[in-house]
């Protein structure tokens, strides 16, 4: 398979504009936690025209609910959650610059057509794997949203974390193109 | 009569929790192994992959295996000539407060389930379910079951008209459209008959036996085999990357129904499978 390609965030256009689906990809820099709760919070933030805890432009979102860090780990497994809850409110986001999301799972029409539309990627991580992936996790800092737990945003900083690109701008789907290829009919 | 009191069950829960959370059984690593070997797909296999490293790690380091560590779901089966003194849910509360916090393990539950849904912060309360049954034993059957795979679960009250063939259609139907979800290689767990709630339950049973045990009836036997070949054949593959290996098992327990009902539940575990039982 062909090697990884090493990315750096904040993402541009042009690094996404590179990537198609089944690439392997090592992100390095900072990447922020989020999942269901501060998704909410986040565009109803964006409703109310108030300022939101961290930078959208160019930013990748890590849909992870850590478990708690043992002493001397930066952070505890932190693998990746299902994605299509965040569905509703990725629309959104996207508008205001996110370039990158990571989880698992596929996503619906409406996130696919608005990746396309803001040029934006999403990637997946191994469902979990979460001792494995969190090797690759230097550092955890809160950001917001404290009173949410495990739920809350972090800014994490990343080496080589390892993703793969599930969904592209050009409107690929490793899901389908995956499913496709090793299908056997009749099924029943 | 026997007597237990509740307290004394407090630290072996506690352990069962930890345990399933951070090691893996020889049956499951076996099953894991095989699929890894057997898959076709490249990027099925390097998932495959994944997952066996981290299960080492998971164990080698005694971390969680996955940062959902579940709800906790216990099933009691306890003995009529035995004196449980004490109140035994609170002792099975103190056990998953314990083992959550002392393990490093993630509080995954909220309080209210529509409205503020604020997390309880110690994973508590746990889902319990109690069996009578003769002797003087005491069961239980300690699990951690998470949101992905649990949130691709239905109960379908399917017509007797459907028969076998209907019945499979709905299980492959439902598994494919689950795909990635639920992190495969899974495990599905089949209820058939009964009524809504029993067909539930009975299926999140067939997830608590061991793997690859078949059912004792060999209809039923066969139709696990043949459901596993199918959900296989469906391309689906470790994680939903496409490939040979979607499930590792196929389990089903049944129970008589009424004339004009065909209960079919599905209730699909990932590939962590964290459960394990404890005689007392
Ligand atoms: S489905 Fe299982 S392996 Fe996947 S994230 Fe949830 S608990 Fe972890």
């Amino acid at each position: 398979m062909a090697e990884a390609i090493k990315l750096e965030t904040p993402l541009g256009a042009r690094e996404i504009e590179r990537l198609r689906i089944g690439d392997k990809v090592l992100l390095n820099g900072e990447i922020y936690t989020g999942r269901d709760a501060a998704h909410k919070r986040l565009v109803e933030q964006l409703q109310r025209g108030e300022p939101l805890p961290f930078p959208l432009e160019g930013a990748v979102i890590y849909y992870v609910g850590p478990a708690p860090a043992k002493p001397g780990m930066a952070i505890g497994p932190a693998g990746p959650t299902t994605s299509y809850r965040m569905d509703p409110y990725t629309p959104a986001l996207l508008e205001q610059g996110l370039k990158g999301m990571i989880g698992k799972g596929n996503r619906g029409k409406e996130v696919r057509e608005a990746l396309k539309r803001h040029k934006a990627v999403y990637f997946i991580s191994t469902g979990g794997a979460a001792a494995l992936v969190a090797e690759r996790i230097k550092r955890a800092e809160l950001v917001a949203y404290e009173d949410l737990g495990p739920e809350a945003v972090q800014r994490l900083i990343v080496a080589d974390f390892p993703v793969i690109v599930a969904n592209d701008i050009y409107g690929g789907d490793i899901y389908e193109e995956g499913k496709k290829r090793y299908r056997k009919e009749p099924v029943l | 009569m026997r007597k237990i009191k509740a307290s004394e069950l407090i630290g072996p829960v506690k352990q069962a929790l930890q345990e399933i959370n951070f090691d893996t059984p020889a049956e499951t690593m076996e099953s894991l192994r095989r699929a890894w070997k057997t898959e076709v797909s490249e990027a099925g296999r390097g998932v495959l992959e994944d997952i066996v490293k981290n299960r080492e790690i998971a164990a080698k380091k005694r971390l969680a295996m996955c940062q959902d560590t579940g709800m906790a779901v216990i099933f009691v089966e306890l003995g009529q000539e035995v004196h449980i003194e004490g109140p035994i849910e609170e002792a099975l509360n103190e056990a998953v407060r314990q083992a959550y916090e002392e393990g490093y393990l993630r509080k995954s539950v909220v309080a209210d389930p529509l409205f503020d849904r604020k997390n309880t912060r110690d994973n508590t309360p746990a889902i319990v379910h109690f069996r009578l049954v003769p002797g003087e034993q005491l069961k239980l059957i300690v699990a951690a079951k998470g949101a992905g795979s649990e949130n691709m679960s239905t109960v379908k009250m399917l017509t007797p008209a459907a028969g076998v063939a209907g019945l499979k259609r709905a299980v492959v139907e439902f598994v494919e459209q689950a795909g990635p979800n639920p992190c495969p290689p899974i495990v599905v767990g089949l209820g058939i008959g009964g009524d809504l709630e029993l067909a539930a339950l009975l299926a999140k049973r067939a997830l608590m036996r061991k793997m690859g045990q078949r059912n004792p009836d060999p209809r039923y036997a066969k139709l696990e085999e043949e459901l596993l070949e199918a959900i296989n054949r469906t391309g689906v593959g470790p994680q939903g990357l496409g490939g040979i290996n979607t499930a590792m098992d196929v389990r089903i327990e049944y129970f008589p129904t009424h004339i004009a009902e065909l209960p079919l539940a599905i209730n699909i575990d990932c590939h962590l499978h964290r459960h394990k039982e404890i005689v007392i």
